[in-house]
């Protein structure tokens, strides 16, 4: 009778003893992984960027005193961005060449449009200036194509910004604007 | 440690403190009684000059950070202070700039004499690890740095090399937005990297103790590679290896003051003298030198290859080329450690250094430069002068057989006695084609040394000709097959990874080596090497 109580108690209490620890470890090993994570996320995620750069910083631009053939550089959120009224012959390019043989194809209208969907004005092309190769400043009417050239690794751009020769893999990108007036647009 | 410590404390405080922290015999067994092989040549005290260079510059840069502003608007004016005006700034601001170029130059020289000698293999492949994870360390600190002065090179240094991690499909964005704190490099890049600067080099001095430990306990390397297994083959480390490493880190500070006394900014770019402009971009950028071989690797890949386009393509050979030496430990298949008696190792070892080299010298130029001379770029006109112009407008009935519907339509005006056809496509399903009839003719070749000279010859005369109201010139260029940079990138990329990933696995399998002495003592009687 003792010994049966012994047995009996003591192989349940061993394996019993042995997975509430396990459970214990587990358990606990778990928590501590959760928090582990939970605390090294604000560390990492500091790094993004702030409130203050993210608040999407608006820019806006008098397009009066621009002269046809003429472009300006400005910076939003911190990047650069051609404004650039172009000339009737610039136009002719930017539209002619709407479905020649394209790396990226896009139509020049369609690189016109507004933020807010509406079209643009075939004088004025507002688009991101970081060349999408490597992010340098392409030189202005420069090229074959008079659009922009990009002296880093000779990528080439047209009057619609489009790419045409080189490195770079796509088209300077859009910058999102708006018409404020007849001669002044925001951006961003 | 080799063997049991042989530390006799001399005085009452040093028996006393022995036995409370035995520091002094650490110290006297591993730089002391430690016995190093006694064939060791000059190529094994590089270790010593790195070490040197790794207290200069964070004793420079710890100075540095006193008078440093890291905020975009005075970081620049900054460095000119310490160099024109804080005490010893002139001398202290170039120890650290020239400092960060003798590090390279002497982990350079200490990495090949691993790769030359075998000293990455069994037991010492930890040892060689440790290495490359304080080489990464290395170049992190470097480019931080270099990013410090905010000069024009660092400025687009660091956009330019941001920009490579943007191409990592679909999160690359996000890690380059988190990295530079923005959507371009400004006030909180800057910030950041000044931080990150200053914490890395005390990273690495952590990894180097580790280095240092598992080098005492796998032992040291020799020119012969075999294992010491005498007390002859091994000498005390003081005074032999102090000596000599005393006299060489002499000779390399002799070098480093040579620059840091009479060229300062010899290794530099002038560039970085004019202030950080996110607006212009420099018309050339290069890395610092050391950094070359892999911004020549990045380079290289001018193509895409399947789903993996030309930008993310070097990205992957360029982090591959470091990555690749993680792993070499396991790549060399050789049972002898040493290439002294690996004769044909050897010479595929010294075209990998000429090969290093050349990487280095082509990410210095313009990739499109010819390496070579190439014959000159020729383009052939064709004209009609004279003769009456006529415009027809040709649809097509879907976009699908587009061209081939404008190709029929040009074809048909040539039947009617056309010379010349135009086709201009205005839409998808629309094109405008011009054709000259009657008139005469005209062909006419131009050239130019290059594809810009050749371009800019074809304007002029189609300017010319547009004078004289010829409508349209035909053109049909003929580019002559040219040696650029970048094909000879691609090839020295190719070596550099034939070298790890091909020659090294079977030449080990394959090749017959001359005899290995058993003995250290023997390599030396052997005769010379
Ligand atoms: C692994 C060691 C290090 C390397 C390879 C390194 C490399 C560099 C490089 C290449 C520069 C740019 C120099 C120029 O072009 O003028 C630089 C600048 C700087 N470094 Fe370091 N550095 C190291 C350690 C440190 C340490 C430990 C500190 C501070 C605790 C530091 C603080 C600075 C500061 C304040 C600058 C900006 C001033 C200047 O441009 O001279 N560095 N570093
Ligand atoms: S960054 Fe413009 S071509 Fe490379």
């Amino acid at each position: 009778m003792a010994e049966t109580t012994a047995n009996e108690t003591a192989a349940p209490a061993a394996s019993a003893g042995e997975t509430r620890r396990d459970f214990i470890f587990i358990a606990a090993g778990a928590v501590g992984a959760v928090g582990a994570a939970l605390t090294a996320w604000p560390f990492i995620d500091q790094m993004n960027p702030a409130a203050d750069t993210r608040a999407m910083a608006t820019t806006e631009v008098d397009l009066a005193s621009l002269q046809a053939g003429q472009q300006i550089v400005i910076t939003w959120q911190g990047k650069p961005v051609f404004v650039r009224h172009r000339t009737p012959a610039e136009i002719e390019a930017a539209q002619r060449d709407d479905y020649a043989a394209l790396k990226d194809p896009a139509t020049d209208a369609s690189r016109l449009v507004q933020a807010n969907g509406a079209a643009g004005k075939p004088a004025f092309l507002i688009v991101q200036a970081a060349c999408t190769h490597l992010g340098c400043i392409p030189t202005f009417a420069a090229g074959d194509y008079k659009g922009w050239m990009c002296a880093c690794h000779g990528s080439q751009y047209d009057t619609s910004g489009r790419i045409r020769r080189g490195p770079a893999p796509l088209n300077l990108a859009l910058a999102p604007y708006t018409y404020l007036t007849d001669t002044s647009i925001r951006i961003g | 440690m080799a063997g049991p410590s042989t530390y006799q404390p001399a005085s009452g405080f040093t028996r006393w403190l022995d036995t409370r922290l035995p520091i002094l015999r650490l110290a006297h067994d591993s730089f002391v009684a430690y016995p190093t092989p006694r064939n060791l040549n000059y190529w094994w005290t590089f270790g010593a000059v790195l070490s040197m260079c790794l207290v200069v510059q964070i004793v420079t840069g710890i100075v540095l950070a006193m008078h440093y502003a890291p905020s975009i608007h005075d970081a620049f004016a900054s460095v000119q202070r310490i160099r024109r005006d804080v005490p010893w700034g002139w001398l202290i601001q170039p120890i650290h700039a020239v400092g960060a170029s003798m590090f390279f130059l002497a982990v350079y020289i200490h990495m090949f004499r691993g790769l030359y000698y075998g000293s990455y293999k069994a037991p010492r492949e930890v040892l060689w690890i440790l290495g490359c994870v304080i080489y990464l360390l290395m170049v992190a600190t470097a480019f931080l740095g270099y990013s410090l002065p905010w000069g024009q090179m660092s400025f687009w240094a660091a956009t330019v090399i941001t920009n490579l991690l943007g191409a990592v499909p679909v999160v690359g964005t996000a890690i380059r937005d988190w990295l530079m704190g923005g959507f371009a490099i400004d006030n909180p890049t800057l910030n950041r990297f000044f931080s990150l600067h200053y914490l890395l080099p005390f990273l690495i001095v952590g990894v180097v103790v580790l280095h240092v430990w598992a080098l005492h306990e796998a032992g040291q390397n020799n020119p012969a590679g075999v294992d010491p297994k005498e007390k002859g083959d091994t000498v005390p480390f003081t005074p032999h290896a102090t000596m000599k490493d005393l006299f060489i880190t002499v000779v390399f500070l002799l070098l480093f003051g040579l620059f840091v006394f009479y060229m300062p900014d010899a290794l530099g770019h002038p560039d970085n003298y004019i202030p950080a402009d996110p607006l212009v971009t420099p018309t050339h950028i290069v890395p610092e030198w050391y950094l070359l071989p892999f911004y020549a690797i990045l380079r290289a890949i001018d193509f895409n290859v399947g789903p993996i386009d030309s930008k993310l393509g070097g990205v992957i050979l360029m982090f591959g080329a470091i990555a690749v030496l993680f792993v070499l430990p396991w790549l060399d298949t050789s049972r002898v450690r040493s290439m002294r008696y690996r004769p044909i190792a050897q010479q595929f070892f010294l075209i990998f250094v000429v090969v290093c080299i050349a990487l280095g010298w082509c990410g210095a130029q313009q990739p499109a430069a010819p390496v070579i001379p190439h014959p000159a770029f020729k383009a052939d006109l064709r004209w009609v002068e004279g003769g009456t112009s006529a415009t027809r407008t040709v649809t097509a009935t879907s976009e699908r057989d587009a061209v081939a519907g404008f190709e029929a339509a040009a074809q048909e005006m040539r039947q009617a006695g056309a010379q010349l056809v135009l086709v201009n496509r205005t839409s998808p399903t629309q094109a405008t084609l011009t054709g000259v009839s009657g008139g005469t003719e005209q062909r006419a070749t131009v050239q130019g040394r290059d594809l810009d000279a050749l371009e800019a010859e074809i304007g002029k005369r189609k300017a010319s000709l547009g004078a004289a109201s010829v409508p349209f010139v035909e053109v049909d260029r003929k580019e002559p097959f040219v040696f650029t940079v970048t094909r000879f990138s691609q090839i020295l990329t190719a070596y550099y990874f034939l070298f790890f990933l091909g020659i090294l696995p079977l030449l080990g399998l394959r090749e017959t080596a001359s005899r290995v002495p058993d003995t250290i003592a023997k390599s030396i009687r052997g005769g010379a090497h």
